[in-house]
């Protein structure tokens, strides 16, 4: 058991999630990330979907990674990525049709999230299995976290409820609070991440640019 | 007609790429340093986006769709090959990409020189995917209209990114706090980029 947790794969699982996150330092899988954080709902099932998503095509491809030639990897890629996507896309029609109604498309461009090509290309093609599986799910994660932070946010300001409950009593509204609706428009998303953003630069110095 | 010319303006303005949906945000972000680059970028964007998603179209149509394959034979009548879409769709949107660039790369070296860096990138652009996704929700009556949202959707894509460009220009004589430089304050600018875009969503065509 102690090479499965030796140093480097732990710096491969815990690095995403803070220095080398996906959505903030490396810039990946943006366009889902905005679209579909104006409920907290969505919001953890597309988070689940990519980190399962990326986990599982980053082990396929590490195993099948020295039988690709290497001008046609991009299509070899999309389509393991595809049909991966094509199941948890069948999946959640069948257990979370609600949810499934509320991502619409973006499920389907999971396939084309840069996240799932960034890590393929740049760590399962070159790398084992095992470690390719922990960076997939330390990316997921990472993904997965500042999905769930925006659309905290977001819900609670722009609706007043979390995961659908009412969080804000309506003593407050009584007394003249109101939600703020502007959260509910594609903008504030970026506007959120941009914070997120200053905030993780301001504590890690050396991240910030020029 | 008139149908197809509301679509098109449409797809520009009410159902922007960028400010509506944040499709194709990674390269968007990636690669509006400068006028030139991002205008080349733009360019290949509708050029992949007007031959892919018709074919897309016909094949959703005369393929994929419940008892689209009647034409075939009647016992396929009740056929329905929808879940093979996203497989079939990047298949297409990748392969078609792969050709481009060497049609281009064959024809017209200058172009090739210009675009060239880019056309790979397209294949993993979400901007395409979605197209091709997008279409398959509304339901166009016609190639001509699919077509028309094709394009008007790459025109709205190369607006939003050439714009960003040019502002991305002068924001470099700016001081901005410094964890905001870079990609921070680009993700604020876009923000009110997208709240000018807004006014649109209204509108009545």
């Amino acid at each position: 058991m102690s090479k499965l947790i030796s140093e480097k794969t732990k710096e491969v699982f815990l690095g995403p999630l803070s220095k080398n996150n996906p959505i903030t330092v490396q810039v990946l899988g943006i366009c889902s990330a905005l679209a579909v954080t104006s409920k907290l709902e969505p919001a953890l099932v597309m988070g689940i979907s990519v980190t399962i998503i990326v986990a599982f095509s980053n082990v396929i491809i590490s195993l099948i990674r020295n039988t690709i030639p290497n001008r046609i990897r991009i299509i070899v890629q999309l389509v393991v990525v595809a049909a991966l996507v094509t199941v948890v896309s069948e999946i959640l029609k069948a257990y979370a049709y609600d949810v499934s109604v509320q991502l619409s498309v973006y499920i389907g461009l999971i396939i084309t999230n840069c996240i799932l090509m960034g890590r393929l290309e740049a760590f399962a093609m070159s790398n084992k299995p095992w470690e390719s599986f922990v960076d997939g799910l330390g990316n997921g994660f990472g993904y997965a976290w500042i999905l769930v932070a925006v659309a905290f946010v977001r819900e609670l300001l722009g609706s007043g409820s979390l995961l659908g409950f009412k969080v804000i009593p309506q003593s407050v509204y009584d007394a003249g609070y109101m939600n703020n609706g502007l959260m509910m428009m594609p903008p504030m998303a970026l506007i959120i991440v941009a914070c997120i953003i200053w905030i993780h630069r301001a504590r890690n110095k050396d991240l910030q640019e020029k | 007609m008139e149908n197809i010319a509301s679509i098109f303006v449409k797809s520009i303005f009410v159902d922007n790429m960028i400010f509506a949906f944040f499709l194709g945000m990674c390269s968007y972000l990636a690669v509006s340093k400068n006028v030139k680059t991002s205008l080349g970028l733009g360019v290949a964007v509708i050029f992949v986006l007007v031959i892919t998603l018709p074919i897309n179209y016909l094949l959703e149509v005369h393929i994929l769709k419940e008892g689209a394959l009647a034409w075939i034979h009647p016992a396929f009548k009740s056929l329905d090959l929808s879940y093979l879409a996203f497989i079939l769709f990047i298949a297409v949107i990748a392969a078609m990409t792969q050709l481009v660039e060497m049609a281009v790369e064959k024809f017209s070296p200058s172009l090739y020189a210009s675009l060239g860096i880019f056309l790979p990138l397209i294949a993993v652009n979400c901007a395409i995917m979605g197209g091709s996704l997008f279409m398959q929700q509304r339901a166009f009556n016609n190639v001509g209209e699919a077509t028309s949202y094709a394009m008007g959707s790459g025109v709205g894509w190369m607006l939003a990114i050439v714009g960003l460009a040019a502002i991305r220009e002068k924001m470099e004589y700016s001081d901005v706090p410094a964890p905001l430089r870079g990609l921070g304050i680009t993700f604020i600018t876009v923000a009110l980029m997208g709240l000018a875009f807004m006014c649109f969503s209204g509108l009545k065509i």
